[in-house]
């Protein structure tokens, strides 16, 4: 989330697309309704009339896989009707930037596309620099080759009729859609988006969410109170996970994984500093180096900073190691071990048999897990014969929550403390616990024996996350946090020289060194963990303290800690002029005083006008065009890789022309064997694969097993009464539920023909409880997004029939 | 006038203010009314913490018996907390459950560290030490057996290739990071979870 969940209140405007958050994320409709009351209008677009629906003002249905062409309407509905808030969009965007001569797009290809290889040359999307290497700009936008214009003209395409064609949405209900959240281009309006994995779980994932910032750009709704593109997220600690970086393609701190294109550490830093040449823009990635020398420092802290950069293991360049490619990998034998930690991929994966079938190959596998579980279980699972599976399995139980101390961060970046209540039940162990012994025992062999390349193994700076005891998070929150390894003196802004001894806590990332004399092992966390004693860990702040202008938006700045530097709404310089003065007066987050800045903390610094606003990006603007996506620098219409039609009125390429595709994985394109649009989704009881809600009897006697959803229509023309079984299958399995036949389901109407779509909930699997049902992923392709990896499991088709 | 308990307590206990949990880490004006102070039967220990399930984040309260089972009694909604201020949806309602099952029935948790030998047909339990004995010493004949130094054009790469891991969204930032940290250490790239999926 940009902005916080208590924001939500600020806006006039909440469109919720890709997510059904009254059913998903039901404590966030508390602000969503605050929002609603003081007359904010709701719009829900989704293929299912939910409970979010019942609360909207407008709901809109949309066929699966269709948002582009229903979010490239709206932005050239505000193109058309030149209702971009123009002020906004000159400061704040790159609008006025001049696009070079090499950018091109015809036919639903940009320029630069290697057929061979499905992949783009993205050095064709390159802004025409000026003499001194400044993007070149005309502030009256009227340049055909300025970002403006070309958004303009690649948007035209994109008319309602375009728009109601292949979404199935009904021409009033779009435009309705249209007119109001339009009409937040007001300075003193927001309007704001609730996602999920609606709009993420697709081929053109990330381009659904970059239409929706273009439209935010445009209407001038980034960085405001009730504004911003807020992600919802489904695990409650997915963001932290994150910014800790248990992905392949980013070290902590959202920084990119060495690779062989950089060999060595001075190759790395000048990979992450990028360089401006525009005085105004801050360009604060220029201090990467700072948070990446740190970051090597809290692994390797006895090494030298070049030392502990070639102990960090290198991707070839251009590899992906992302989660389909690793279940690939799985299938072709490429691993011998495996962890699967607190996840239970045997459900939670896209083609549930393919990674099933996975599993089998290797030798051993560790399943840390609060119950017993699909993964840990594949090996006696439907379709398997134990004496023919070679893989040895640990699965070992973990904690629950209240059983231990941490911090967890929301999607708010609220980074909060848990405190630990009844100890762990029976012999189960804290994760930390488990992860720290066993880094013990490993270590204890490679001092023992020795072995591959022992270095960073008996390097890495445990010392700083355990004491006599084991695992020591308040250690580990400290080292993420970072302190001085040497003596530092450090000039202050009125000239003194002050001293930071080594081993006292960084207060806050600007401090971090790229000399090697400061460790951090997350930037983004520096400031969290200020001091030696527990009292000095923000996140377990719980005041209530605020100004009444904080308390009119709802701001709780002593209230936990949020990345970074406790900033609540990022972007937050965006909400006012270059005079500090607040676009919004009824509602604002932030606003100059003559010497300094109030209500939340500033993005940047310094006087108002005196940077550009969105420091994050090299140029200091938000990006309408955006040249650093593998599939296009703007988004652009493309059907699901499974799909009901062969053709679209955008271009003639039908599929993402760069997702990312695997041999052997079959898709149905209007084939009739497979005529119905499928998607999946979550029920209030459920969380995940069910694995921390199946057991529960007060949450299964609820929703105790697979349904399937379908509309009146399409259960009538298959004879399917509701209560009774059904088959959904096709090319990659075959899964049994129990029709649901509702009204919430209605047939689409896209390009003249009716297009039936189900839905089934992905909560289920064969090992408890019986007659529960199996994975929703049986069903999903195993393709994915070409810049994040992310399956498309919320679009692919499937036949339904009696069972 | 009709009072509710919680409204009885507030009237009450108004002035019983904690000094553990109002305005930790900054001087700051303690909260109007600590609700955690005033729910503090002398039987049983409070704690907060934050939801396990999506990621709004919402605060809560487990009551944990001092003496006897030693474990949680319940688990509610934090009135103090900004965002949920005590409410909590089906799942958040039911942790009490997800850790202590259902009274009177076998806790279905996990329980002890299980094993499932090559070909083998059932699980048989294990000690921890045991089985992390096994595994630190498969990671190792692994890691040794998988270790790229350099790739094939010949660039180094110090990294093992026969390891991969998918996990976790659902534990700790201290734990996240713990793991990455030891996943690297052993030189892992196929680093992947929830996030991705």
């Amino acid at each position: 989330m940009t902005n916080h969940w208590i924001d939500l209140k600020n806006s006039d405007c909440i469109l919720i697309m890709g997510s059904n958050a009254a059913e998903n994320h039901p404590i966030s409709f508390k602000w969503v309704t605050k929002a609603q009351e003081k007359g904010a209008t709701l719009i829900h677009v989704d293929p299912r009339f939910t409970r979010t629906s019942a609360k909207a003002d407008i709901y809109a249905p949309l066929r699966s896989g269709s948002d582009i062409a229903f979010l490239g309407g709206l932005i050239n509905y505000i193109l058309e009707n030149d209702m971009a808030f123009k002020e906004y969009v000159i400061n704040a965007t790159n609008a006025t930037f001049i696009v070079g001569d090499d950018y091109g797009f015809k036919d639903g290809m940009f320029t630069g596309f290697d057929e061979a290889k499905h992949k783009y040359d993205k050095s064709k999307w390159k802004f025409a620099l000026d003499e001194k290497g400044a993007p070149k700009r005309d502030m009256t936008m009227q340049n055909p080759k300025c970002v403006y214009q070309l958004l303009k003209k690649h948007y035209s395409r994109y008319s309602v009729k375009n728009a109601v064609d292949m979404t199935g949405t009904p021409e009033d209900k779009l435009l309705a859609v249209y007119k109001a959240y339009a009409s937040t281009n007001k300075p003193d309006r927001a309007g704001t988006v609730m996602y999920a994995m609606g709009w993420t779980q697709h081929t053109v994932g990330v381009q659904n969410i970059r239409s929706m910032s273009i439209v935010q750009m445009l209407l001038g709704n980034m960085g405001v109170a009730g504004g911003g593109v807020n992600a919802l997220r489904g695990e409650s600690n997915v963001q932290g996970s994150t910014d800790q970086a248990l992905l392949y393609h980013i070290i902590p701190g959202y920084m990119p994984t060495p690779t062989t294109a950089q060999p060595k550490l001075e190759d790395y830093l000048k990979l992450v500093a990028p360089v401006s040449h525009d005085p105004k823009s801050m360009n604060w990635k220029k201090h990467y180096p700072k948070y990446a020398v740190s970051l090597i420092k809290s692994f390797y802290k006895n090494a030298e900073p070049a030392v502990g950069y070639d102990w960090m293991p290198k991707l070839d360049a251009g590899q992906n190691a992302s989660w389909l490619v690793l279940f690939d990998e799985m299938l072709k034998g490429k691993f011998k071990g495996f962890f699967a930690w607190g996840m239970n991929p045997a459900c939670s994966g896209a083609n549930s048999n393919k990674t099933r079938e996975g599993l089998t190959k290797l030798d051993w596998l560790v399943n840390v897990n609060i119950y017993d579980n699909e993964t840990g279980s594949f090996w006696q699972g439907p379709g398997m014969d134990p004496k023919k599976i070679k893989t040895e399995v640990f699965m070992l139980p973990c904690a629950v929550s209240i059983e231990k101390e941490g911090s967890i961060t929301n999607s708010g970046r609220w980074m909060q403390w848990r405190q630990q209540g009844p100890k762990p039940l029976g012999d189960s162990r804290p994760d930390g616990e488990i992860i720290a012994e066993l880094a013990d025992k490993v270590r204890a062999l490679y001092k023992k024996e020795g072995g591959a390349f022992p270095e960073p193994v008996l390097g890495l700076n445990w010392e700083d996350m355990t004491s006599a005891h084991g695992f020591d998070v308040h250690k580990t929150a400290k080292l993420i946090n970072g302190y001085y390894l040497k003596d530092v003196e450090v000039k202050q802004p009125d000239g003194s020289m002050k001293v930071f001894k080594a081993g006292t806590q960084v207060a806050a990332f600007p401090a971090l060194r790229d000399d090697g004399s400061t460790c951090s092992g997350n930037w983004i966390y520096c400031g969290s963990y200020v001091g030696p004693d527990p009292k000095d860990n923000r996140s377990t702040k719980r005041s209530k303290e605020q100004t009444p202008a904080q308390a009119e938006v709802g701001l709780f700045p002593n209230w936990s800690w949020s990345w970074p530097v406790n900033r609540r709404v990022i972007y937050n310089r965006a909400s006012v002029d270059a005079t500090g003065k607040p676009y919004a007066p009824q509602k604002p987050i932030l606003a100059w005083n003559g010497k300094g800045w109030d209500i939340d903390v500033v993005d940047g610094g310094g006087a108002p006008g005196s940077v550009h606003p969105f420091i994050m990006q090299v140029h200091g603007m938000a990006q309408l065009f955006g040249p650093g996506l593998n599939d296009g620098p703007f988004p652009e219409y493309y059907e699901p890789l499974d799909c009901p039609v062969s053709s679209h009125p955008y271009s003639k390429v039908l599929h993402n022309p760069t997702a990312l595709t695997f041999k052997g994985e079959k898709a149905a394109v209007c084939d009739p064997r497979f005529p119905f649009v499928c998607t999946t989704y979550r029920v209030t009881e459920h969380w995940q694969t069910g694995l921390q809600t199946r057991y529960q009897p007060w949450l299964l006697e609820a929703e105790p097993q697979m349904f399937c959803e379908m509309s009146e229509e399409l259960a009538a023309l298959r004879g399917i009464k509701n209560g009774e079984k059904v088959w959904l299958e096709n090319e990659r399995g075959k899964l049994w539920a129990k029709a649901i036949v509702t009204k919430r389901f209605k047939p689409f109407v896209v390009q003249g023909n009716i297009v039936h779509e189900v839905g089934i909930p992905w909560h289920f699997g064969w090992r408890f409880p019986k007659d529960g049902g199996d994975a929703a992923n049986l069903l999903s392709p195993s393709v994915g997004d070409p810049n994040t990896g992310i399956p498309e499991t919320k679009a692919f088709m499937v036949n339904v029939r009696k069972a | 006038m009709k009072l509710s308990r919680r409204g009885f307590l507030k009237l009450s206990a108004a002035a019983a203010l904690s000094t553990a949990f109002g305005g930790i880490g900054f001087a700051m004006k303690p909260t109007a009314v600590d609700r955690i102070a005033m729910l503090k039967p002398d039987w049983s220990k409070q704690t907060t913490t934050a939801c396990c399930y999506c990621a709004v984040g919402c605060g809560l309260i487990v009551n944990t018996a001092l003496s006897g089972t030693k474990r949680a009694i319940n688990v509610e909604g934090d009135p103090d907390h900004p965002i949920n201020e005590g409410a909590l949806c089906a799942k958040g309602a039911s942790i009490y459950q997800l850790a202590e099952g259902t009274p009177g029935q076998k806790n279905p948790r996990l329980q002890k560290v299980m094993y499932r030998k090559p070909f083998g047909t059932k699980w048989e339990a294990k000690s921890w030490d045991w089985a992390l004995d096994r595994i630190a010493k498969n990671i190792k004949r692994d890691r040794d057996a998988t270790f790229v130094t350099k790739n094939a054009q010949g660039q180094v790469v110090n990294r093992c290739d026969g390891l991969a891991s998918v996990g976790s969204a659902a534990i700790d930032n201290e734990e996240c990071w713990a793991y990455q940290a030891f996943l690297r250490s052993l030189g892992l790239v196929y680093i992947e979870h929830q996030a991705r999926i």
